[in-house]
């Protein structure tokens, strides 16, 4: 099985270092192809003008703010059921991506609802939903800095984002509902299929770029992730003894 | 709590208190130190600083290390050098330990940047120990001081004590093992009878 | 700041973003609050103006209130307490300086996420800036008041609710005054001068009162 062979974080670390330059590459040529084609090629609409070029971000980055969540509650799965060693790591690394990208989905959503509502914000149900995802990334975090032990900090998120995934529906739900019951939703409408090819390809190829931006951020935090254990590791032993510490601090180079 | 209770430790001397479980060795230290209120009588420090309480004469190194797991073992104690307010030196005349040098005499200098979360029992107690030797003040209260700690470290506590008697300071310690200290004098806590 | 205090002061700010960073859960606690009011009186955009600025006060109370409760707990369990109570330093000035430290760890945070929360209430710039600067003189008050709790609950193990309980009735005043200031910027018939500076009076009465009550409780407490 192909992904217990980076099981050993000595090797994960290296497959990450072999594979980032690739990463870096292709996701800079497609975010050069997906801005150009988005602020240049892409047409301005007839209603909106220049401001709906704000979708070209938006869009992709609330993509991305549920694509993470999969990412998480994926890993959790590995870290509850399968006991991969590196999924709570995974995990951990995914949770301020996805508040990232779920914070820049929020930021430009509100940019581009000043022109359209003429606030800043209105508690549309779409909104409403993922400021209740950003609001779960971020006890997620919370919870991963309040725990100590990083293995039972894992446990505990891995719980938490379960959870989460199971009620992320619900929650999609309910405020559905609660905003049909005060007002009817006055937002633009997106409808997928109508979209003219002139906008959609741009979009497209954002969405890659934004994709390929997300993995290449998130080996680069597992990376860390797995250094940050190492110092740990490093210091309880640098804290038996000095003698102990030097003994085991030699052979680190050379790993 | 205590009745009919009376003691004089001199400079130089110290006082074991001894007696079974749960009879107060740890409330006489307390009172001391001015945790505990006393009710009834009085408690002087002779020839002290007469502003000062009783409490702020005495070091109290009790069950607790009082070491911040988030702070490296340096910030844990320059803390308490800066915080804890000196004594004048006509009072008591004690050598002040760089905190660095303190932790080195210590044996656990190498943990200086290290939080001291990643230390182990021992050296906790050795981290809190050093805030001892980094603020002179005459009156040492220690509670079951050699707890947690391995032989060595157990003789390296028992040198410091005696050093500090040697500088005029004074020891209360309540335990159950025998210390090797000089100018000893023995406090037995006996359970009244109930009349 | 003399010595000591400057060094209790860095302590306190190091542990309070070294241990969770608790000023941020803070800001989260806030968002959150922010958050289910709408869920609750739904997302009529002039009634959440209209009670904006009260829903940023209780929000900002709660906040302050669930940080509290570890102020003097932490130094309590590992013993620390005792060692500050006999250090020989004036235990009023010791509160003082923790008080001073924990505001700019969990309320400064607050106030800099105030006017982020206030778009999501649609308030105006003006009342934004009046709730702002509310805030800002305001939740000193809360913290200073909340310690008088936090210290007569230092000997519980679950302190935190019964330490919201015994400090809400006293922060009322604080919440009432800051508040109407913040109505009175938007509002025209009431000058915004005259509860603020009721509000700024009672922060100052705070910085006096909280730490002589606490630090009296703090005493009782070790016995």
């Amino acid at each position: 099985m192909a992904i217990w062979d980076f099981a050993n974080p000595t090797r994960f670390v290296r497959l990450v270092d072999r594979t980032l330059p690739w990463l870096v590459t292709a996701c800079v040529i497609a975010f050069g192809i997906g801005l150009y084609k988005s602020f240049f090629m892409a047409p301005e609409d007839y209603q909106q003008g220049d401001t709906v070029r704000i979708m070209f971000i938006h869009v992709p980055a609330a993509w991305l703010a549920m694509m993470c969540y999969s990412v998480m509650a994926l890993s959790s799965l590995g870290t509850l059921v399968w006991k991969h060693p590196l999924a709570d790591v995974s995990a951990k690394a995914a949770a301020p991506l996805g508040a990232a990208f779920t914070f820049i989905s929020l930021i430009t959503g509100s940019l581009w609802g000043k022109p359209m509502w003429g606030t800043y914000w209105v508690w549309d149900a779409r909104l409403t939903s993922v400021l209740v995802l950003f609001i779960m990334y971020l006890g997620l975090m919370a919870l991963w800095r309040t725990m100590e032990d990083p293995i039972k900090a894992g446990k505990a998120a891995a719980v938490l984002t379960l959870v989460g995934a199971l009620n992320l529906p619900i929650i999609k739900f309910s405020v559905d509902w609660w905003n049909t019951l005060h007002q009817p939703a006055s937002v633009i409408r997106m409808d997928g299929p109508t979209i003219h090819p002139d906008i959609l390809v741009p979009l497209l190829v954002m969405a890659l770029a934004f994709t390929l931006l997300f993995f290449t951020l998130h080996l680069m935090a597992m990376r860390n992730e797995v250094m940050r254990r190492r110092v740990r590791a490093m210091r309880l032993k640098a804290a038996a003894g000095p003698r102990a510490a030097s003994a085991t601090a030699a052979p680190q180079p050379a790993e | 709590m205590f009745t009919g209770l009376s003691f004089s430790v001199g400079s130089g001397a110290s006082l074991q208190v001894t007696g079974a479980n749960g009879i107060g060795k740890s409330s006489l230290l307390r009172t001391i130190a001015g945790l505990v209120s006393l009710t009834e009588g009085e408690l002087t420090v002779e020839d002290g600083d007469p502003e000062l309480t009783v409490g702020e004469h005495c070091h109290y190194f009790g069950h607790q290390n009082s070491n911040k797991p988030a702070l490296t073992a340096l910030e844990n104690l320059s803390f308490w050098r800066d915080f804890t307010a000196p004594m004048s030196k006509t009072v008591f005349d004690g050598s002040a330990q760089a905190p660095l040098a303190a932790l080195e005499m210590l044996g656990i200098g190498h943990t200086a940047s290290i939080p001291a979360a990643y230390l182990s029992a021992g050296q906790g107690r050795r981290l809190a120990l050093a805030r001892l030797i980094v603020t002179p003040r005459p009156i040492w209260l220690m509670d079951e001081p050699t707890s947690a700690l391995d032989t060595t470290s157990e003789a390296h506590l028992l040198y410091l004590m005696n050093l500090h008697l040697k500088r005029g300071g004074m020891i209360i310690t309540a335990t159950h093992t025998e210390l090797a200290l000089s100018k000893k004098q023995k406090l037995h806590l006996q359970a009244a009878e109930l009349a | 700041m003399t010595g000591w205090m400057g060094s209790l002061f860095r302590r306190e700010l190091r542990l309070a973003v070294r241990v969770g960073g608790s000023g941020l859960v803070g800001v989260l606690f806030f968002l959150a609050v922010v958050t289910v009011i709408p869920f609750g009186v739904g997302p009529d955009l002039n009634l959440l103006a209209r009670i904006g600025p009260a829903v940023l006060w209780i929000g900002a109370l709660l906040a302050t209130l669930l940080g509290l409760d570890r102020l003097f707990q932490a130094d309590r369990d590992d013993g620390a307490l005792d060692l500050i109570l006999m250090s020989g330093r004036p235990t009023e000035l010791v509160v003082l300086v923790k008080c001073a430290a924990h505001w700019v760890a969990t309320g400064l945070p607050l106030v800099i996420a105030a006017p982020v929360l206030a778009i999501f209430l649609n308030l105006e710039p003006v009342a934004i800036g009046a709730v702002t600067i509310t805030l800002l003189v305001g939740t000193p008050a809360l913290t200073l008041i909340g310690a008088i709790g936090a210290s007569l609950t230092v000997t519980l193990r679950r302190g935190g609710l019964l330490l919201a309980v015994l400090v809400i009735p006293l922060a009322i005043p604080v919440l009432i005054f800051g508040v109407s200031a913040a109505d009175a910027a938007v509002n025209d018939p009431v000058p915004f001068l005259t509860p603020f500076s009721i509000l700024c009076a009672l922060t100052l009465i705070s910085a006096v009162v909280g730490p002589f009550a606490s630090a009296a409780a703090l005493r009782f407490s070790s016995d």
